[in-house]
């Protein structure tokens, strides 16, 4: 028996496996079949989560050679009694440096969703992924798929080349705008740039820490260059990014931003209540206080109770049953958090 | 209402006091002068011609606002596109560059919060002072020059 009930509610965050190359052979062309055989590109994972890793993997949710959407339905989605769940493919496509292979490997990983997973359970929904190494070809992405509703934003990382913030990503940001499409930020690094702001960790605790500082480091830069003031539709999806982090960056940020932002007049109102009008963090893992009584305290700084939308991060390792969530959530923040939340957030869930 | 709220209501409003701080050539157009009335610091600018008074501590680490820049308002409705008004109308605390409108002492990034008392300044001729209500331990009034007279 499960301690929430979460009948009804929408998930942020479920893993079907990465595609591995006999998966997206049937959605290439010839001459991108020839290169991914000739180049031996098959196992897409990525470096900073390589979902092999056995200690990241609930061993009950084991696929072992069956079907894994018939795994997830009967591990997550008819247990959960859930209405809608959110497929984020967290894979090699974002670090692929081949900037025409990398939109080729989107594609096929698009068609793949549609194919193996959209069109064969009416509750999922999916991220987009778009080669964020070739814009071009991310924005031509985008209108390939916009008219399928079921994908409700396109997907990136906490690590990127450049600070998603950047100009020359805009025309990604303009696209996605238009079409009701948020940008989901996942926990991840492509290693263009050293995890951390002093170089590379020996550990790797010490990597799941960076990305606290990557995902602040987005959120900044999203703000900073104005990609907010440019696109006034467009959240920013922090997925698997825990929580309590953001509360420190608001203050931080809107105490900078009264001495310094005469630089970008553009962030026109104080950094926090662009935070709470933009940014989202899904709920699994929650990195709370260990004692449940300490938790309303840790969430009220947040100063909203619109920002949390919830997640299992299926198939990981986060909790035990089907204790999704963490103890000592306001039951009103939960009841937004389970569904509400998530309908305001993804315009195109509602339509 | 209750009877401590109209106790509040009814006190009597201080009655106001004018003091002369300046000869007005003290003050060049774009700077300020530092005075003190009753034991009150405040900073007065010359805005075009203009004399402005706000309290002079900034509330935030209690910096001298008569040493900061005297700036223009910056603003931007688009990345990378900006517009200067208000020449010379704001202040920059020298500490931490946080912004005060000097017609009102309200700061730019957060005005219900953080403010500054402003003042009523007036230019009145020596002439006009020598026999009004004036505190003037400071100044001895010429006839023909003129002088600011800070509302209190």
């Amino acid at each position: 028996m499960a301690k929430f009930d979460t009948t009804g509610a929408i998930d942020c965050d479920v893993h079907p496996p990465s595609p591995r190359r006999a998966d997206l052979l049937p959605y290439l062309d010839d001459y991108w079949k020839e290169i991914v055989t000739t180049r031996e590109v098959d196992v897409l994972e990525m470096n900073s989560f390589p979902e092999r890793t056995l200690p990241y993997m609930r061993p009950d949710w084991k696929v072992n050679g069956g079907d894994p959407l018939e795994a997830m339905q009967k591990n997550l989605l008819d247990p959960l009694k859930l209405d809608l769940a959110i497929l984020n493919v967290v894979s090699g496509a974002h670090a692929l440096f081949d900037p025409y292979l990398s939109a080729a490997i989107c594609r096929a990983t698009n068609d793949w969703l549609i194919d193996k997973w959209l069109n064969r359970d009416s509750r999922l929904r999916a991220s987009m992924l778009v080669p964020f190494q070739n814009v071009e070809a991310a924005v031509e992405e985008i209108e390939r798929l916009a008219d399928d509703k079921r994908f409700v934003q396109i997907l990136t990382l906490s690590a990127t080349e450049l600070p998603l913030g950047r100009r020359i990503y805009w025309p990604i940001y303009e696209a996605a705008e238009k079409h009701g499409l948020q940008l989901g930020i996942h926990a991840g690094s492509n290693y263009r740039n050293a995890p951390s702001h002093s170089g590379f960790h020996s550990f790797l605790i010490e990597d799941h820490l960076a990305h606290t500082q990557g995902f602040a480091t987005q959120i900044a830069s999203l703000i900073s260059e104005g990609v907010f003031t440019k696109y006034p539709q467009l959240k920013a999806v922090a997925i698997e990014s825990g929580v309590t982090w953001v509360p420190p960056l608001m203050w931080r940020m809107s105490k900078d931003w009264r001495g310094a932002r005469i630089e970008v007049p553009w962030v026109k109102d104080a950094p926090a209540d662009i935070i709470r009008r933009h940014v989202r963090m899904t709920t699994q893992p929650f990195d709370l206080p260990d004692d449940p009584a300490e938790v309303p305290k840790a969430l009220d700084h947040l100063l909203s109770d619109e920002m949390l939308l919830f997640s299992s991060d299926y198939p990981h390792w986060n909790f035990e049953g089907l204790d999704v969530l963490p103890e000592g959530i306001p039951d009103a923040t939960l009841a937004k958090l389970l569904r509400d939340n998530i309908l305001a957030a993804y315009p195109r869930l509602g339509g | 209402m209750t009877s401590a709220q109209a106790e509040v209501k009814a006190r009597p409003k201080r009655e106001a006091s004018r003091h002369v701080v300046a000869r007005v050539d003290e003050i060049a157009e774009g700077k300020s002068k530092l005075v003190n009335v009753e034991g009150r610091a405040i900073a007065i600018f010359n805005v075009k011609g203009e004399y402005l008074a706000i309290a002079n501590r900034c509330p935030h680490e209690g910096a001298d606002l008569c040493r900061g820049s005297v700036v223009p308002l910056i603003e931007s409705d688009t990345p990378g596109v900006v517009r200067l008004s208000r020449h010379g109308e704001l202040v920059r605390c020298p500490w931490h560059g946080w912004e005060f409108d000097l017609r009102t002492g309200k700061s730019w990034c957060d005005p219900s919060r953080t403010r500054v008392k402003s003042y009523d300044v007036k230019v009145e001729r020596g002439a006009a002072l020598v026999e009004g209500p004036y505190q003037t331990e400071v100044y001895k009034i010429s006839v023909e020059d003129e002088y600011l007279v800070l509302e209190l």
